[in-house]
């Protein structure tokens, strides 16, 4: 029995003249995702991507694991091939689904025939197999409306695939289709998500970490990294950038008032992000603020935060509340890392009572004593950089 | 030069033991129980090791339970104590290491009282606090002989005399991993039944604890399997750990550390914005401070850029809070501040003169500000 891969590839599908662009690109990530599982056979036919293993040691499992974190692929089926006769489709069906079958009552057959050739239409085919089913399986019987599985056999060119249920995948475009931006990272919740969110509709990641020793410790920096590796595994690698930000916090601390600092904080942020930013061509900055969650995330402070940045900033968690975020940071396996007890860059020096309205004018006097050019290129130029790798 | 202040985390191996070590693994590597040439070889140098972790406890070889670690040996004593009751009262502290208290919250569960003894603001607990708790009811008392985030020395060796006189069944148990080789302990001359010891915090692997087992005390095993160590802790004996934990006992000495201490403690003492949290009578190898407004993390950070290594009274803000100083009732900043210098039979003038010059300019520095 040969177990291969089908891969429907959704929202990819609409695209106009630019399908054959997106399809190559999944494809490519598809390869680089499971290259070293062993050698297979990877071929594009109409919307569905098909991936046959040809190594008798290929692990479908963590192939199927892996395909469920390559942005791009809106659906995919575990199939068993077989050759193009009812006596071995009937008896791959029998054999190859008794797991699907073995906890269900309620199921049917639906067929599909591209090769028209085929001496029984898809109805005949449907009855012939659910049939040789219920004989193989007498605890089953069929319900077209309400089936708990659905088996379906598929007739095309040069062999038939049998299968149930599909699974879903990751959806979304593939990572590359979009560009790169740069993500802020902290070491919270909220990063993380929104880098995968970013990722998820086809955009590269590049990252930036402020890490201010020794207020924060190397463990806060082994945690970005350890979140970063968790990303990777949806959108490929990420390259990292380690901001040095002592000096600048330790300026803000003397020479702002302490009711701005986080603000000020937040705006050599930007500045020191869009700096290397333009300099690794990113297209956008990232950043994981939702409105109202903190004081440096209110309307008006996300508003003076911007007005440094000439990129655009995109927040795809604005609107969401921190229990939804927390349930997609589980989902992508970054929240029990986050929740790891280390100070980050954000904690560092946080005002008593920090200014939830403030206005520009305000902020940029705040900022007069501080000699923000160099303090914004010295920091952008001695960054370091590392490859976090998707392994 | 390296300045390693945190001995009672762990310290490095000494030349001895890494030696011990070796032989172990390269010439006498054979199995203790195997009944060849090499097993026997193995078996005497493990009858050998129990008699050196025996000598200066004033104990017999027989009396010596190797387990893999310190915290096996807390769990074996004190799971295995009062295994034959359904429950009781039981006489702790309420600033335990974690291997014991996490035992004392399972033993909670299963219908025994735990007594848990609160310290005084300097972490110490007077004999007669223990004996106010002990009574015929109690099944176990197990304190520690040091306690391993202030260094305050509690009244181990009374704690026989108060169980006999207050005719309880108890038996009692001493924690003296911190101790170990810093005090002189005799535990069968003050009535200790149960007391465990570690390899790693005396200069010997991680890998290796030991537990006194008094001759005639019976205790119930929770490790089962092929009945090593009297059936008490079965698996084969960790050796190499085992060769090298009796090399660093034998090597220790006789260190005087109290000159040594007492100037490290005038040092710091003298340094505007530190506190010091241990008790002046506390073991001389720690020393517990506060530094007025530089949270613990960030010191040990900075401590570490300057290549002097301690350990964090207290994780950080998101962290949890020290048991000890929680107990003591120190007010949440100078627990939050919270520093633990540690020493060793090894440790010099010049690192402790480097440790505190850097705390000074940390206090200095970071402190001021803040």
């Amino acid at each position: 029995m040969q177990e291969i891969i089908l891969i429907k590839n959704g929202e990819l599908a609409l695209k106009g003249l630019n399908r054959a662009t997106f399809e190559s690109v999944l494809v490519k990530n598809i390869k680089r995702r499971l290259h070293d599982l062993g050698r297979f056979v990877i071929t594009r036919s109409q919307s569905t991507i098909t991936i046959e293993p040809t190594d008798e040691g290929f692990d479908v499992d963590e192939a199927v694991d892996r395909l469920g974190r390559v942005f791009g692929i809106a659906a995919f089926v575990r199939a068993c091939k077989t050759e193009k006769s009812m006596d071995a489709i009937l008896k791959t069906a029998c054999d190859y689904l008794a797991g699907d079958l073995s906890g269900i009552r309620a199921f049917k057959v639906e067929s599909k025939r591209s090769d028209k050739t085929f001496p029984l239409t898809s109805p005949e085919i449907s009855r012939e197999v659910g049939g040789a089913l219920l004989t193989q399986y007498p605890h089953l019987r069929v319900d077209v409306h309400h089936p708990e599985k659905t088996v379906t056999v598929e007739v095309r060119e040069h062999a038939a695939f049998i299968h149930c249920d599909q699974i879903k995948g990751a959806g979304g475009m593939p990572v590359g289709t979009g560009g790169k931006a740069m993500l802020l990272i902290s070491g919270g919740i909220d990063s993380p998500v929104a880098g995968w969110m970013m990722a998820k509709r086809g955009i590269v990641l590049d990252a930036v970490h402020f890490a201010s020793p020794p207020y924060t410790s190397p463990q806060s920096e082994q945690k970005v990294h350890d979140l970063l590796g968790q990303v990777a595994r949806y959108s490929g690698d990420i390259g990292l950038y380690t901001v040095p930000f002592t000096e600048i916090q330790e300026q803000i601390r003397d020479n702002c008032p302490e009711a701005l600092f986080t603000l000020v904080m937040r705006r050599f942020m930007m500045r020191i992000a869009e700096r290397i930013a333009r300099r690794e061509s990113c297209a956008a900055l990232v950043t994981g603020e939702s409105v109202g969650q903190v004081a440096s995330q209110t309307m008006l402070a996300l508003g003076c935060t911007d007005a440094v940045a000439t990129l655009p900033v995109f927040r795809p968690l604005i609107g969401m509340d921190k229990d939804e975020i927390i349930i997609r940071a589980r989902h992508i396996e970054t929240f029990d890392i986050s929740i790891r007890p280390y100070e980050d860059c954000c904690t560092v020096f946080t005002p008593r009572h920090p200014r939830t309205r403030p206005s520009l004018s305000l902020v940029a006097a705040a900022e007069q004593k501080l000699d923000v050019e160099a303090l914004v290129s010295r920091a952008a130029e001695n960054a370091k950089f590392e490859l976090i790798r998707n392994d | 030069m390296e300045c390693y202040l945190d001995n009672s985390a762990t310290t490095k191996p000494c030349k001895e033991a890494v030696d011990a070590a070796v032989l172990s693994m390269t010439q006498d590597f054979g199995n203790p129980a195997s009944l060849h040439a090499a097993g026997l070889a193995a078996e005497r140098l493990l009858e050998d090791a129990r008699a050196a972790i025996a000598a200066p406890l004033h104990a017999q070889k027989s009396e010596i339970v190797f387990t893999p670690s310190g915290t096996a040996a807390n769990n074996t004593a004190v799971f295995g104590a009062v295994a034959r009751y359904r429950g009781g009262k039981i006489v702790t502290s309420a600033m335990e290491h974690p291997s014991v208290e996490q035992c004392m919250r399972a033993l909670e569960t299963r219908g025994f009282t735990v007594v848990r003894l609160k310290p005084d603001a300097c972490g110490r607990i007077t004999a007669s606090q223990v004996a106010e708790a002990v009574d015929e009811q109690t099944v176990l008392v197990s304190l520690m002989a040091v306690n391993n985030e202030v260094g305050s020395v509690l009244p181990f060796a009374e704690l026989g005399r108060i169980v006999r006189e207050k005719h309880a069944p108890a038996l009692v148990h001493v924690d003296a991993v911190q101790g170990f080789l810093k005090l002189p302990i005799r535990p069968k001359a003050c009535g200790i039944d149960l007391l465990s010891v570690s390899a790693h915090k005396v200069h010997g692997l991680k890998g290796a604890g030991a537990l006194y087992v008094r001759r005639g005390v019976r205790i119930k095993p929770y490790l089962l399997g092929g009945g090593q160590e009297y059936g008490l802790c079965s698996g084969t004996q960790p050796m190499p750990a085992i060769a090298a934990f009796a090399a660093a006992v034998r090597a220790w000495g006789a260190p005087d550390m109290t000159a040594r201490y007492a100037r490290l403690r005038a040092a710091l003492s003298g340094l505007d914005g530190v506190a010091l949290n241990s008790p002046p009578d506390a073991l001389p190898y720690i020393l517990n401070i506060s530094l007025r407004g530089v949270p613990s993390q960030v010191a040990v950070n900075a401590l570490s850029l300057r290549g002097v290594a301690v350990s964090a009274g207290s994780a950080c803000s998101r962290g949890h809070r020290s048991t000890a100083l929680t107990a003591m009732g120190l007010p949440a900043e100078r627990v939050d501040a919270a520093l633990r210098l540690s020493l060793s039979r090894t440790t010099t003038d010049e690192e402790l003169d480097r440790c505190v010059a850097a705390v000074r300019e940390i206090q200095n520095t970071i402190g001021r500000k803040r």
